[in-house]
């Protein structure tokens, strides 16, 4: 299998710098070191908490962010090197679903339009759009006959098939899925994640899927990368991040999310302590550092490198849990 | 098959609204007037008869006549024209710079923003009578060029109200994704960002109509505006001050006139306001 997404070396850096007049030299690194790849088909959970710096990974993905360097390869196509004839294939390959169901949508538009807008951007008829409109909407599991409604008249789980609808218009091959179901009820939630592994399936897409639920990330991806501010801390199969993980940190989070079953909850949890600490004035050392009960001196002053098992179960720790 | 509701919606809320039904219902009589001001004024606007100079309002005459002996009321009903049409191109020239500027500030930020933002403020704290007297000045007297002058005023209001609505709406998820799949910063302005703002847009535009209006007929009455024999109000005005004593219905009927507009606009302008945009009620 061909890698469909390969990161290497990600860093994107923000300048805290406002106008001419106040010059702030500090930068905030929302990305630090990123490497991961996504093989062809596949589907990979990215977790961690609030500011961990998925959202701004997924945005230089989708090119809507410039990265500070690295190098992001898509199908065969460097990001950083693309011309204008290879980002005209990149914006048809890739598609994207935001999080909020109302503002995915052009609330002056109607369903038809927005979903047929990609399609006649890149020259395709109006006549045929229009029957690729209906197609799309069927296999979101959607009538027809709100072709004709405007958002405002849908309700959060009929706006964000119309989303996926529209991302489905240009048949594309990497889906990013930031966090497509966070605004919407419990008992939806798992129609669309079902819903888009039927497509996934169908249609042999590979996936980003960006998401803080847990458990659904355990359901649904091939393989799991763990961000904490920054830092890309752990990657491997779902199976081993969930069962095994290596990295504290993971370990932490894993223990936080819900337990579903009722007959195990009075276990005890070990959940992490404290925040994640600020973006802008890191130390030398790991990143997790004040938080992580496994902490020694050298974490404080040197920044844990991946660490690669055979397995491809990649996690950046000093002290990595057996 | 539920397409048209929303616009039944705004119908119905529009029916309601008292505001606006008086507001429509001026406007509507000012533009019947406009457009069969030949017919209803009994004498040509200019047609001069010295048999009956400064004459009271009569059953022949019914605001009087003037100093030439034209008849005031033909005049006041053409001066209707040169009001809507003041009103149009004023409205039009400001709403062409201001959501242009507002826009381009708005979607790219950065030093395009700083520029047009600081030229926005310069504007702003130049009182605007003063900065458009200057551009008559520069520009030479006339309506049109008064109305220009007026437009090159008040851009800046809309300027800044669209620029804030720009921001907030080119973060939305759907414009991100418009730029995911390849829209160009040209369309997603104009094709994604200004149609959020068309009904903020109505609203700012017949709120300030009004002021269009009494800025332009500031400058006729200060003779740097519409020149004679012109019906224009404002001019109208200005020439009747020296007769105020003895015939005050030279300046009273054109003014009444002015009056009646403009309150029609205002009440227009309020009711859309609370009709398309009630978050800018508080404002």
């Amino acid at each position: 299998m061909a890698a469909m997404v390969e990161i290497k070396d990600l860093v994107k850096n923000f300048s805290l710098s406002q106008g001419i007049w106040a010059k702030d030299s500090r930068v905030i690194k929302a990305v630090d070191k990123v490497s991961f790849s996504i093989e062809e088909g596949e589907i990979v959970g990215l977790v961690g908490e609030s500011g961990s710096g998925k959202t701004t990974l997924a945005r230089v993905i989708l090119g809507l962010t410039p990265m500070t360097s690295g190098s992001v390869v898509i199908d065969g196509i460097d990001l950083a090197k693309a011309g204008k004839k290879d980002r005209d294939k990149l914006h048809r390959e890739i598609a994207v679903v935001f999080q909020d169901p109302v503002s995915n949508l052009n609330p002056r538009q109607t369903v038809e339009s927005s979903i047929m807008r990609p399609m006649l951007l890149h020259g395709i008829s109006r006549a045929e759009a229009r029957r690729r409109a209906k197609e799309v909407l069927d296999m979101v599991k959607m009538d027809e006959r709100y072709l004709d409604s405007y958002p405002h008249q849908l309700s959060g789980g009929q706006l964000q098939r119309i989303a996926i609808a529209r991302a489905l218009a240009l048949s594309p091959k990497i889906m990013i899925l930031d966090e497509p179901t966070s605004a919407l009820d419990v008992s939806i939630q798992a129609q669309i994640f079902n819903l888009l592994l039927d497509l996934q399936e169908q249609m042999h897409l590979t996936y980003l899927v960006i998401t803080h639920d847990l458990n659904a990330v355990k359901y649904i991806s091939d393989k799991i990368a763990v961000m904490y501010l920054g830092k890309l801390v752990e990657f491997g199969s779902t199976e081993e991040v969930t069962e095994k993980p290596r990295h504290p940190y993971t370990k932490g989070l894993m223990k936080a999310a819900p337990i579903l079953d009722p007959r195990m909850r009075d276990r005890k949890k070990e959940i992490i302590d404290g925040e994640p600490g600020s973006m802008m004035d890191l130390g030398t050392g790991c990143r997790f550092y004040a938080r992580c009960r496994y902490a020694s001196p050298e974490c404080q002053s040197h920044d844990p490198q991946m660490d690669v098992m055979e397995t491809g179960h990649q996690a950046a720790c000093h002290h990595p849990l057996k | 098959m539920r397409r048209d509701s929303k616009w039944r919606e705004t119908l119905r809320a529009c029916l309601k609204n008292k505001n606006f039904m008086i507001g429509f219902l001026i406007l509507v009589s000012i533009i019947l007037i406009a457009i069969f001001a030949e017919q209803i004024g009994p004498y040509e606007y200019t047609a001069q008869n010295p048999s009956v100079k400064m004459s009271a309002p009569s059953a022949e005459h019914w605001f009087g006549t003037d100093e030439l002996g034209r008849d005031v009321f033909s005049r006041t009903v053409m001066g209707t024209r040169i009001t809507l049409w003041v009103a149009f191109l004023g409205a039009t020239l400001a709403l062409v710079i201001g959501v242009s500027v507002g826009v381009v500030c708005g979607y790219f930020g950065g030093w395009v923003d700083r520029i047009f933002s600081f030229l926005t403020d310069l504007t702003w704290c130049i009182p605007g009578t003063i900065l458009a007297l200057a551009v008559v000045t520069l520009i030479g007297k006339g309506l049109t060029n008064s109305v220009i002058a007026i437009s090159l005023v008040s851009w800046a209001t809309y300027a800044r109200s669209v620029r804030a609505k720009t921001m907030s709406l080119r973060t939305m998820a759907f414009v991100e994704t418009g730029r995911a799949f390849g829209e160009s910063s040209f369309s997603l302005m104009f094709r994604y960002i200004l149609p959020n703002i068309v009904p903020s847009l109505i609203v700012m535009v017949s709120m300030s109509l009004p002021s269009t209006v009494m800025s332009t007929t500031t400058l006729s009455f200060l003779g740097l505006g519409s020149q004679a024999p012109s019906p224009d109000w404002g001019l109208a005005l200005s020439n009747g001050i020296a007769y105020i004593g003895r015939a005050p219905w030279l300046s009273v009927f054109p003014g009444l006139a002015l009056v009646y507009t403009v309150l029609g606009f205002n009440l227009l302008g309020d009711g859309l306001r609370d009709i398309l945009d009630p978050h800018m009620k508080s404002m």
